[in-house]
């Protein structure tokens, strides 16, 4: 079955010359929650406006709910509801003529039972009748959250849903990304937080400089990101690994005086223990130790590397 | 869905609530503003004045004036509307819409030239107050009051999307229209003109507009009044394509 998004051959190139997107193919399943990854400029906004009509596509197709984005825009885009990453609200409108206009607007008849339920599910519900300039960002971005789901969208995206977002919002965000998922709401969310995908997502998707490098279930992928490096600085320079370490896949570094060992912080083992063990065995000592979580910048640039080796 | 009309009716009644919450400015404003001219012009000048074509000078100026208005403030009204979602962002939201450029365009316009026709209404209000006053045709004067509304604020809609700047957004009404106004016949007959400055008058559009619209009220303008509606008719119909073709290549709103 196809499907809820299909994204064939992809590509958009800005006036400018540049390349944000560069065919991109892609397929997201009804009813999961998908989190796009990559750094800043990397082509996830502009991939989320393409199939929201506010970007035109420069090559390729995209289908939402089974319809063409640019044939049948008006069956495509009333499956979808959009929180943008920038907080711009008609500012000396009140919460609820807003988020009216915009059940409106996506060709939805009125529903007051439904928006107040909305807006309290929110906790904007005596907000109400405020001016959306008297809020505080954190309200604002609910509001705008408000807008989008005020047509009942089957597809949600959600660029940047946290980006300077306090904790508690935060909360309140991902309880509900889980309740939308639970009646069936495909949701998009695009962040440059891997505890964010780790969080909430089934799916992840890296893209960088509008590539898509890399699909994966989370949790195959998480395994991927979840390496560590651990650093030892010697006492005294070793000229070459003892052949007692050998079960450890180590490097020597730094003349002798530095050995690096990576591992992967989620399994069950992670082989650091017994490594201290058998070095204090050996007689090796050291002066220091650091562990370092892998960056993202790291893990994309692993997989920039890895994406390159396999073309 | 072939006619998004909950979308139409949701964005004319946003509008139209911004005119009510805006009142002061929207229809307070100019009704003072055109009472002032009513005081100077009608009353205090025009008592000493002649008639034009017969009709005293007081009642002479009520359409023009009432044009002057309809101008400025549909252009105003036509532009803001789809202006301020673009400087403050929110258009994205009408862009990901599933409403068509038609029904956006019917929604702002319908919105703005309502504005337009209710100020027209109040002004003439007013002015029967200070100068007695005969409307003609009233079928005709409706019906320009309607079609020269709906074509400025389209105009104001086209001056919308194209602005990048409030300061753009108060060039063509500032510099192009109200110059244009005052030397269309607004306070004068073009006939009271030199033969030469008749002739170059004729190459302002809104001597016809003008025009037209006193013939509703007196029976005689400046050019016969077919001809007025003829061009009010081209003005709209030209624009509406022009807005036609913003929406096919997206310019000045989509990447």
């Amino acid at each position: 079955m196809a499907g809820v998004i299909e994204i064939r051959g992809l590509t958009k190139t800005y006036k400018s010359g540049l390349k944000a997107l560069d065919a991109v193919d892609l397929s997201i399943e009804k009813g999961e929650i998908f989190a796009l990854l990559g750094p800043n400029g990397a082509g996830k906004t502009t991939m989320i406006s393409i199939v929201c009509g506010i970007v035109t596509s420069s090559e390729g197709s995209v289908t939402a709910a089974g319809h063409d984005i640019r044939k049948d825009y008006r069956k495509a885009r009333s499956a979808i509801g959009l929180v943008p990453q920038e907080l711009t609200t008609d500012a000396f409108e009140t919460v609820w003529a807003t988020v009216t206009l915009s059940r409106g607007l996506f060709g939805k008849a009125p529903n007051k039972p439904f928006i107040e339920q909305l807006l309290k599910d929110l906790s904007l519900w005596d907000k109400k009748d405020a001016k959306i300039m008297t809020l505080s960002g954190g309200m604002k971005r609910r509001v705008m959250i408000a807008k989008a789901l005020s047509h009942e969208p089957d597809i949600l995206f959600l660029d940047e849903p946290t980006a300077g977002v306090d904790v508690e919002l935060r909360k309140d965000m991902w309880a509900m990304v889980r309740r939308l998922r639970e009646r069936g709401v495909t949701i998009i969310l695009t962040t440059h937080y891997i505890e964010e995908a780790e969080e909430m997502a089934d799916r992840v998707g890296v893209i960088l400089k509008g590539r898509l490098v890399l699909v994966e279930e989370k949790t195959a992928l998480m395994k991927k990101l979840g390496r560590k490096t651990l650093t030892l600085q010697l006492q005294e320079p070793l000229t070459a690994l003892p052949p007692e370490l050998a079960e450890w896949t180590l490097a020597l570094n730094a003349d002798g005086t530095e050995l690096e060992y990576v591992f992967d912080s989620n399994a069950e083992k992670t082989g650091v223990p017994s490594l201290m063990r058998r070095l204090s065995d050996l007689g090796v000592g050291f002066k220091d130790l650091s562990t370092k979580q892998s960056s993202l910048e790291d893990i994309f640039v692993g997989l920039v590397h890895q994406s390159r080796e396999a073309a | 869905m072939a006619f998004n009309g909950h979308g139409v009716w949701a964005i004319y009644r946003f509008e139209m609530a911004r005119t009510f919450r805006t009142l002061w400015q929207s229809i307070i404003t100019p009704v003072v503003t055109t009472a002032l001219y009513f005081v100077v012009f009608g009353s205090a000048i025009g008592s000493r004045m002649g008639g034009v074509s017969e009709v005293p000078y007081g009642a002479f100026i009520v359409p023009g004036l009432i044009m002057l208005s309809l101008f400025t403030n549909s252009i105003f009204n036509g532009s803001f509307g789809i202006y301020f979602p673009k400087f403050t962002g929110t258009i994205y939201e009408l862009l990901s819409a599933p409403i068509s450029p038609l029904e956006t365009v019917l929604a702002y316009v319908g919105a703005a030239a309502t504005k337009s026709v209710i100020l027209g209404l109040v002004i003439l209000a007013t002015a029967a107050l200070f100068v007695p006053l005969q409307i003609l045709h009233p079928f005709w004067m409706l019906a320009f009051l309607i079609l020269i509304s709906a074509t400025f604020s389209l105009f104001g809609f086209i001056i919308g999307v194209w602005a990048q700047s409030f300061e753009q957004l108060n060039f063509i009404p500032m510099l192009v229209v109200t110059p244009l106004t005052f030397l269309g016949g607004a306070f004068y007959s073009i006939d009271m003109l030199p033969p030469a400055w008749q002739t170059v008058s004729l190459f302002n559009p809104v001597v016809y507009l003008i025009s037209g619209f006193r013939w509703a009220f007196f029976g005689v303008g400046d050019v016969p009044v077919a001809i007025s509606l003829g061009a009010t008719l081209i003005f709209f119909f030209v624009l509406l394509a022009f807005v036609g073709w913003i929406f096919r290549t997206g310019w000045r709103l989509k990447n």
